[in-house]
């Protein structure tokens, strides 16, 4: 029987199931141990970035080469014809995906990866569509929880930082309604989690919890995921009071757990200072790494009925 | 104008239809955008369609609303169901030979296809002309939800029915 998510788009982590998601963790800490190039051979790959990006670009071009298969594609959409000549963005979709056997793309707009979805013939994998959706971020952050914390059920997990806008804290909060968890929200209100999505996870069985500040919750967390406080959405002084509040700094894990790991999606600015980075908590690194594993596994499960 | 005189501009008489469609208690304001969305003043146009329609007209259930009557026009069911977004709470009755045969009130429908426009500047349906929209509705805390198939982001009913396209 061939796997669940063989030939299937990835488009929005809500549309995958507990045994799917922990069909790819499998695969991807199997993938880890021992890796196989042969999984994409003779397979190419369209990797289409409209907007930019590095560890997600390179980490999936990366397990593409990694698996044996072939890329094509561009990271920036500035030289195509749908920015140059005008072309739609369903045209100009149903032409790549006809030359290669699957498209992992990003767009700056929520809702392009669905509508590529619509319109293309090979399977689409959603890599970041504007604030909305980043499946294969969510995939690598659950790989990395479980790498650290051995399961994934009921842990207490405090999100801090930009939370109206981050689709990262927005997926991985949605998948963690399969696994039950205690979530801690600690956000200044101009970017706190919105209400519609709050309420979708108290609907599922999820405990949520808001603070002001990391200190109050610190000493009960099993995951710390930071977040960067974007400077553009605020003017210079407010930005400042306001980002100087959600900044961790190693002396701020004086009382944590000592199985705490202190995750973020990256890039950080300076809202994690650097003598976080020499703890034992810190293991954001390891977490951007474990994206070529991670994605490695969707492609893999994606593009053969059998891994 | 006097009181009395304002109650009997309010609750001036309009013709009658021998076959057709009333779409009554319309939120006041509404009706012209109605007969637009659905194309009706279009066909009356052309087919020669008598549609008399009714504004700021007083009401006991909400104090004034609009109506519509439409003649040798009968709603079907898809638009029915639109008007609960476009005129939540007006009733439908379906008029044969001067009678009402046929009374219908709009429910909720669980999908909104290529009515309204996303909320969301930033969705992909608002630089795509060509994809219909599509809003998956539901009740949340006693209200009624739309959340958009692109986005996924989810929103009041009453800030979505503000972009009819």
């Amino acid at each position: 029987m061939a796997n669940p998510l063989y030939g299937r788009d990835i488009i929005s982590i809500s549309e995958l199931t507990r045994p799917e998601i922990e069909l790819v963790l499998d695969t991807a800490k199997r993938l880890k141990e021992h890796p196989d190039h042969t999984l994409l051979k003779d397979r190419v790959i369209a990797s289409c970035f409209f907007e930019a990006s590095t560890r997600t670009r390179l980490s999936f071009e990366t397990s593409i080469h990694r698996l044996g298969g072939q890329v094509i594609g561009f990271s920036d959409a500035s030289n195509t014809s749908m920015s140059k000549k005008g072309e739609t963005f369903a045209d100009t979709i149903r032409i790549i995906t006809s030359y290669a056997d699957a498209l992992v793309m990003r767009h700056p707009q929520e809702g392009a990866a669905r509508l590529a979805a619509e319109v293309s013939k090979v399977p689409v994998i959603n890599a970041g569509d504007g604030s909305n959706q980043h499946p294969s971020q969510t995939l690598l952050d659950l790989f990395t929880i479980f790498e650290t914390q051995g399961r994934l059920d009921n842990l207490s997990i405090a999100f801090v930082g930009d939370l109206k806008y981050g689709r990262t804290v927005h997926s991985l909060a949605q998948a963690l309604c399969h696994f039950g968890a205690k979530l801690h929200f600690v956000a200044p209100k101009q970017l706190a989690m919105p209400d519609y999505l709050v309420d979708e996870l108290k609907e599922k069985g999820l405990v949520c919890e808001f603070h002001d500040s990391i200190e109050e919750i610190l000493p009960e967390l099993d995951i710390l995921y930071m977040t960067r406080v974007q400077r553009e959405r605020f003017d210079e002084s407010e930005y400042h009071s306001i980002a100087s509040k959600f900044i961790l700094r190693a002396a701020t894990l004086r009382d944590a757990k000592k199985n705490l790991k202190v995750l973020h999606p990256l890039p950080r600015i300076d809202e994690i200072t650097q003598d976080v980075d020499d703890t034992p908590y810190a293991y954001y690194f390891q977490q951007a790494a474990n994206g070529v594993f991670a994605r490695e596994a969707l492609l893999a499960l994606v593009m053969n009925e059998e891994v | 104008m006097s009181d009395t005189e304002k109650k009997d501009y309010g609750t001036l008489k309009v013709e009658a239809i021998r076959n057709g469609s009333v779409i009554d208690h319309i939120p006041a304001g509404r009706a012209l955008q109605i007969l637009r969305h659905f194309k009706i003043l279009r066909q009356a146009a052309t087919e020669q369609i008598p549609i008399t329609v009714g504004l700021n007209l007083s009401s006991n259930r909400s104090g004034t609303k609009d109506i519509i009557k439409i003649g040798d026009y009968f709603l079907d069911q898809k638009q029915v169901n639109q008007l609960a977004f476009l005129a939540p709470g007006s009733t439908i009755n379906i008029i044969k030979d001067y009678k009402v045969v046929e009374k219908l009130r709009p429910s909720l429908p669980e999908r909104v296809t290529g009515v309204f426009a996303c909320p969301n500047a930033n969705c992909i349906t608002n630089r795509e002309n060509t994809v219909d929209t599509c809003f998956t509705v539901y009740e949340s805390k006693g209200e009624v939800m739309m959340k958009c198939h692109y986005c996924e982001k989810a929103f009041s009913q009453d800030i979505v029915c503000k972009n009819l396209k």
